[in-house]
């Protein structure tokens, strides 16, 4: 199986050590993995600003670059929904997009869905407080939400709990937004960061020592504020922790 | 008339949260909601399929609308009814003024309308000398204080009991301090008990019209509207014209979802039938358009139409339970209100499609599974079309489109950033001109890009093998 590494561009400049991570894992289920070197951004930014016609170059390169793999692979849900779900409003009837949309799958649905993994060789004895992140949840259902009444389910968790020794963090809100939303954390800052200190303050009533998401976005917003009001909690993604990268101090 | 002077959501919400034990208090009150309606959904089987049906039913009628309209038209007339026609709300406000003309009416008692609120009635029965009470006990909090409603079913729930109190002591004049919930509403009732043995004329909204039979349902927990029509012998209802459904079959799936979702109650205390006027009386019925039709013709957004305005979209939202009903300077707030608002006049609401994180709760808890959040970044890229975004926010992404098109000026730039990053002094990255170093820390820079350890480390194995 020939499978692409999609690295969003903000990881890819602010968080490496998340790719590398993913890149990691991937390569230690024996895939053979390939970052195509020509991505760039996928164009969210630009659609959710209003910006179709800036995002659809975006969109267009991204799928000459990314077509002919067998999987495409990212650790981000919000990335991948953009390409799987919201690119249908900027290309229509491309042949490239009709394979690519089905072949694109976040980092935890891959190896639950893809790879079955059903073992993971990693110790981790923290608290862990799983934030589901917004597009993951509800736009690529990885886990069942509290809105609708369907069976109960939850791929990142399922994950999470092959891992020797953790313990996982009961929220009263178990699927709140962190109030991120992209160009929302600026232009509605104060809503934005009620938002996401109302989440950090349901992680600390339920013990969380480390914080982890599928999506950066929203982690780098929570530990802006974790790390401004000096909140004792770590803030790691899921693709660090399933790759048994240390917990940074 | 309202404590909001400006339509920018930003600047409303950001009024709101100066205040956050009072931002905590909406929002824990929103919730409680919220977890009412889930447990109430949980509690059925059946719950997804009666969403899936009432969604089904719904985009069936919009698809239909003209052939129920008629066929609703023809069969509340044969029940005795009038049957109006209104194009936009000037007209409705002065078919509803010739009527009352006609009959001298001087004091109208109103239930909850959100149409009529639409159309600002009121402002304009009141111009023309005649009384209009609002006998929904939300509503009439609201009224008395000059406010909008905050919330399209909870229209006082930005209100704390001790505002209700003030509010009241300085219109009802009740007890000083006294911020009893029973006493306050047993005063509330004494006063509206006088307003609705007063009154000329009963206006009352419309939750659902049925096309085969001509009638239609209008749902309250305070028995306001049966009150307010019961006793005068001129009833007026005011309905936009999506509220139709086809078949009285159809009805119990709507009313077993509205009142769920709305409030998590099982079903609304009183669901009031009206098939025709009371002997000896009239009944008229205004359908109003005020711009729906134009949305029947959109792919786009044509789902809102679906709305049968429960509310649950507002409860759910994070944003809506911290920024406050007000803060949308529009009559129905929240992520319909978002969407409907634009539509309407995307000039001076252009920014609600943007006080949303694209969350998505809203299309999940939706009874009649509107694609609120699908819609709303639509929307944006409509707003863009209609030249309503200032250059501020589009030249960044024409710039950062024309860069990420050239990966090895993205890589150079990234670079750069992350130099200066982890360079520049805390004050030159801390200040007014970034509002994300307000609340936050900026992430910590890393030395290297993904891109360039990986190149490196792809090197490496090379160099090895």
């Amino acid at each position: 199986m020939r499978v692409a590494l999609f690295v969003p561009c903000y990881v890819d400049q602010l968080y490496p050590r998340v790719a590398m991570a993913t890149l990691d894992l991937l390569e230690q289920q024996g895939l053979d993995v390939e970052f195509p070197e020509a991505q760039t951004c996928c164009g969210q930014p630009m659609l959710n600003s209003g910006c179709d016609q800036d995002a659809l170059p975006l969109a267009d390169r991204f799928l000459d670059i990314f077509s002919g793999y067998d999987a495409i692979v990212a650790p981000s849900g919000s990335c991948v929904s953009m390409v799987k779900n919201h690119y249908a409003h900027l290309v229509h009837e491309d042949a490239r997009y009709e394979t690519i949309r089905t072949r694109i799958y976040e980092l935890c649905e891959f190896l639950v869905d893809v790879l079955k993994i059903e073992s993971l060789p990693v110790k981790f004895p923290y608290k862990v407080g799983l934030h589901s992140s917004c597009h993951g949840l509800r736009e690529l259902r990885l886990a069942s939400d509290s809105e609708l009444n369907a069976p109960s389910f939850n791929k990142p968790l399922q994950l999470l709990e092959l891992l020797d020794g953790i313990e996982i963090a009961d929220l009263k809100r178990k699927d709140e937004c962190c109030g991120f939303g992209g160009t929302f954390a600026v232009s509605e800052e104060a809503v934005s960061c009620t938002m996401g200190r109302d989440r950090v303050a349901d992680h600390l009533q339920a013990g969380t020592q480390v914080l982890t998401a599928g999506d950066m976005s929203c982690l780098m917003h929570l530990a802006g504020l974790i790390r401004r009001d000096k909140q004792p909690i770590s803030v790691m993604h899921i693709a660090e922790i399933l790759a048994g990268y240390g917990v940074p101090q | 008339m309202s404590a909001v002077k400006s339509y920018d959501h930003p600047t409303n919400a950001d009024r709101f949260n100066k205040d956050q034990s009072r931002t905590h208090w909406h929002d824990s009150a929103l919730w409680f909601i919220r977890e009412k309606r889930d447990r109430m959904a949980n509690s059925l089987p059946e719950w997804e399929t009666l969403r899936a049906c009432a969604s089904q039913i719904k985009s069936h009628t919009v698809s239909k609308l003209a052939d129920y309209l008629e066929e609703f038209e023809r069969n509340a007339t044969a029940r005795g009814a009038t049957v109006h026609w209104a194009k936009d709300a000037e007209e409705h406000n002065r078919i509803v003024l010739e009527i009352l003309q006609k009959h001298q009416a001087k004091r109208i008692v109103k239930s909850k309308s959100m149409l009529t609120e639409e159309c600002h009635l009121n402002p304009w029965l009141e111009k023309h000398g005649i009384e209009v009470v609002d006998t929904d006990l939300g509503e009439r909090i609201v009224q008395l204080r000059q406010e909008p409603p905050s919330h399209i079913v909870m229209p006082a729930i930005h209100l704390k009991k001790e505002d209700v109190s003030n509010t009241f002591h300085e219109h009802l004049q009740t007890e000083e301090g006294n911020c009893d919930p029973n006493y306050l509403t047993e005063s509330a009732r004494q006063h509206l008990r006088q307003k609705f043995v007063q009154a000329d004329v009963g206006i009352t909204g419309v939750n659902f019209a049925i096309a085969e039979t001509g009638g239609f349902v209008v749902c309250t927990n305070e028995g306001n509207a049966d009150l307010g029509v019961s006793l005068p012998k001129v009833h007026i209802a005011c309905m936009g014209i999506e509220k139709l459904i086809p078949k009285v079959d159809h009805l119990s799936i709507f009313l077993r979802l509205l009142a769920r979702s709305a409030t998590g109650q099982p079903i609304t205390t009183y669901s009031s039938h009206f098939h025709g006027p009371v002997e000896g009386g009239e009944l008229h019925i205004v359908l109003v358009d005020n711009g729906r039709s134009k949305l029947m013709d959109s792919d786009d957004f044509r789902n809102s139409l679906k709305c049968i305005r429960c509310g649950a979209c507002m409860n759910t939202c994070p944003v809506y339970r911290r920024s406050g009903g007000h803060s949308y300077a529009a009559t129905v707030p929240g992520p319909i209100g978002s969407i409907l608002n634009p539509l309407r006049d995307a000039k001076h609401h252009k920014s609600l499609p943007f006080a949303c994180t694209l969350c998505g709760s809203c299309s999940d808890v939706c009874p009649v599974k509107i694609n609120l959040h699908e819609q709303l970044l639509t929307l944006r890229s409509e707003v863009n079309r209609q030249k309503q975004l200032p250059v501020s926010k589009t030249m960044p992404m024409k710039i950062a489109s024309w860069v990420f098109q050239r990966p090895k000026l993205y890589a150079w730039l990234g670079g750069i950033g992350k130099f200066f990053l982890r360079t520049m002094p805390r004050f030159l990255i801390y200040n007014g001109l970034n509002p994300w170093g307000r609340n936050r820390e900026m992430p910590e820079s890393p030395p290297e890009s993904f891109r360039k350890q990986y190149a490196q480390r792809k090197k490496s194995q090379k160099s090895e093998r």
